[in-house]
């Protein structure tokens, strides 16, 4: 898998880019309100974009499932294969616990724990590689990656 | 002022109501147009006012009041834009930009109102008028132009939020001069400020959630009425204190963070329409149409050595971040418009001995460049990028 790098764009959202196999250069910008632009890069202005799509929630949920269904799994996988060690979980967010209503880069799971939140499934759809504004919400399942010991750490936090 | 609704008022309305139905077809012929609306509702104010075509009977007492309150929201919303964290990184990497920002921006202007033989309170406030780039058009071009994603973009971005923040420092210090406050009273207000926005940043990142949670729970009236009085009760105390009612309204925008910052914004964002609408209006308004033509000379040399000044910022703030010429120049000239805030800073001066003039070129200067600077950002291209 590529890597991927993020650069947040004060007052506008994240920007998400990596370089395809073929060469070009990919961006996706994550708006506040949800809305997501998918820029390519020039080739001969490496700082300009050529195209940029506007999506609308709708827009990208249609995209994503037209470039593969389970993105967020083929992607674990692949993760997986390469670096062993690495273990996949599934925690549902209890009602009680005290990050409902606060943001993944709120919650500090990543500094805390180490395991990073690939997708969260709410009420039978998933989102996968959810922002750091998305809020976390009771019985919200997350999909995290990490160490298994990580793992198990954010499950008590999450539980705490 | 309810029972007085007798011919005063019913001449009132048909006044009020007559501008805001010609500023909503400006607003849309702006939009029409793809340019921000600042200009067109100055020019709607030179209209109305004194020895404009339409003169209003309208207490000029009640439009300022609502004006004021239109700065106060503007400097809400503009406090509303940035998470605590997002404050923190520019804080954090944007000074050498930030600086330079200032330096080659203020300056200009500063220079300029000593040149036109201001005292140098004015003149410290053509600075400030010349400094700082408007961020709703900045953001606004970026966008239009589908610009959000290019290298240098985070840089700019980066350089709005460290001009908010400078005008923690810079609109105390302005007040401070323009009350006439001494050394040492000057300096207590600024660090008064400081100090607030500080222990404001602090809290946020560090209670934010929590302190945001009170206001979360209740209905969309509630959190709008709550976010409302919080405004004006932050800026009525800040402005007693001499510190700037607009720096309090800030401030409350600064101290809301979480879910319910994006809610508040998006709240607020009508209401602030319709009350910045008429501070623009009310600002003109006060202009002799007169004193704008003699202006727009000065104006116009402004606006072309300001233009320089933000090509510099936007070369160097695009440089720090590794983009080459072509992205170099178009930071630059995105940065180059100016809007909402110098005339906020123009405002400030409306009582000075200069703030006739002051007024007529900061006008002059804002409608050249709000204009001509998003039109600069579409056409300014290097001289085809070398390979």
């Amino acid at each position: 898998m590529p890597e991927v790098s993020e650069t947040p764009l004060p007052g506008v959202g994240v920007r998400h880019e990596f370089v395809t196999a073929g060469g070009e250069r990919l961006a996706v910008i994550t708006h506040r309100t949800g809305r997501r632009e998918l820029a390519i890069y020039d080739r001969a202005d490496p700082d300009a974009c050529t195209t940029v799509l506007h999506l609308s929630s709708d827009d990208t949920r249609t995209l994503a499932e037209l470039l593969g269904a389970s993105p967020v799994s083929e992607a674990v996988a692949a993760v997986q294969q390469r670096l062993e060690g690495l273990a996949i979980d599934w925690v549902t967010v209890p009602a009680g616990t005290r990050f409902i209503g606060s943001t993944i880069a709120e919650g500090e799971f990543r500094t805390r724990t180490g395991a990073s939140i690939v997708a969260v499934v709410r009420g039978g759809t998933t989102l996968p590689a959810p922002g750091p504004d998305h809020d976390v919400e009771a019985s919200d399942v997350i999909v995290a990656v990490g160490t298994t010991e990580g793992l198990a750490q954010l499950r008590a936090l999450l539980v705490s | 002022m309810l029972a007085a609704a007798g011919p005063e008022a019913a001449k009132a309305f048909i006044e009020i109501g007559a501008v805001a139905l010609a500023l909503a077809a400006l607003a849309r012929l702006a939009g029409g147009l793809g340019i921000t609306t600042i200009p067109f509702y100055l020019l709607a104010g030179l209209a109305v006012g004194k020895g404009g075509v339409a003169p209003l009977d309208v207490s000029a007492d009640f439009i300022g009041l609502v004006a004021e309150i239109g700065v106060l929201l503007l400097l809400l919303t503009l406090g509303l834009e940035y998470t605590a964290e997002e404050l923190r990184s520019g804080l954090r990497t944007g000074l050498v930009p930030g600086v330079t920002d200032a330096v080659v921006n203020f300056t200009p202007g500063f220079v300029a109102g000593l040149l036109l033989g201001w005292d140098a309170t004015a003149a410290v406030l053509l600075g400030g008028v010349c400094w700082v780039s408007s961020s709703g058009i900045v953001a606004k071009v970026l966008s239009d132009l589908g610009r959000l994603a290019n290298r240098e973009t985070p840089s700019i971005l980066n350089l709005l939020v460290i001009e908010d923040l400078a005008m923690a420092a810079y609109l105390p210090i302005a007040a401070a001069l323009v009350a006439g406050l001494g050394v040492g009273e000057t300096l207590t207000t600024v660090a008064v400020a400081l100090v607030a926005v500080a222990v404001i940043l602090v809290g946020a990142l560090r209670f934010g959630t929590r302190l945001s949670g009170l206001l979360e729970r209740g209905s969309d009236e509630a959190l709008l009425l709550a976010v409302f009085g919080l405004t004006l009760l932050v800026g009525g105390l800040a402005q007693e204190l001499e510190v700037s009612a607009a720096i309090g309204a800030f401030l409350v925008g600064l101290a809301l963070s979480g879910p319910v910052q994006h809610r508040a914004a998006n709240l607020v964002s009508p209401l602030r329409d319709l009350f910045a609408a008429v501070f623009f209006l009310f600002f003109s308004f006060q202009i002799d149409p007169g004193d704008l033509l003699g202006a727009l000379l000065p104006g116009a040399a402004l606006a072309i050595v300001a233009a320089g000044g933000k090509l510099l910022t936007g070369w160097v703030a695009a440089g720090r971040a590794g983009v080459g010429t072509a992205g170099r120049l178009r930071a630059g000239s995105v940065l180059m418009a100016r809007g909402e805030f110098s005339i906020v800073i123009a405002s400030l001066g409306a009582g000075l001995a200069d703030g006739q003039d002051l007024g007529a070129v900061a006008a002059a200067f804002v409608l050249i460049t709000a204009v001509a600077g998003p039109l600069a950002a579409r056409f300014l291209k290097a001289p085809t990028p070398a390979r």
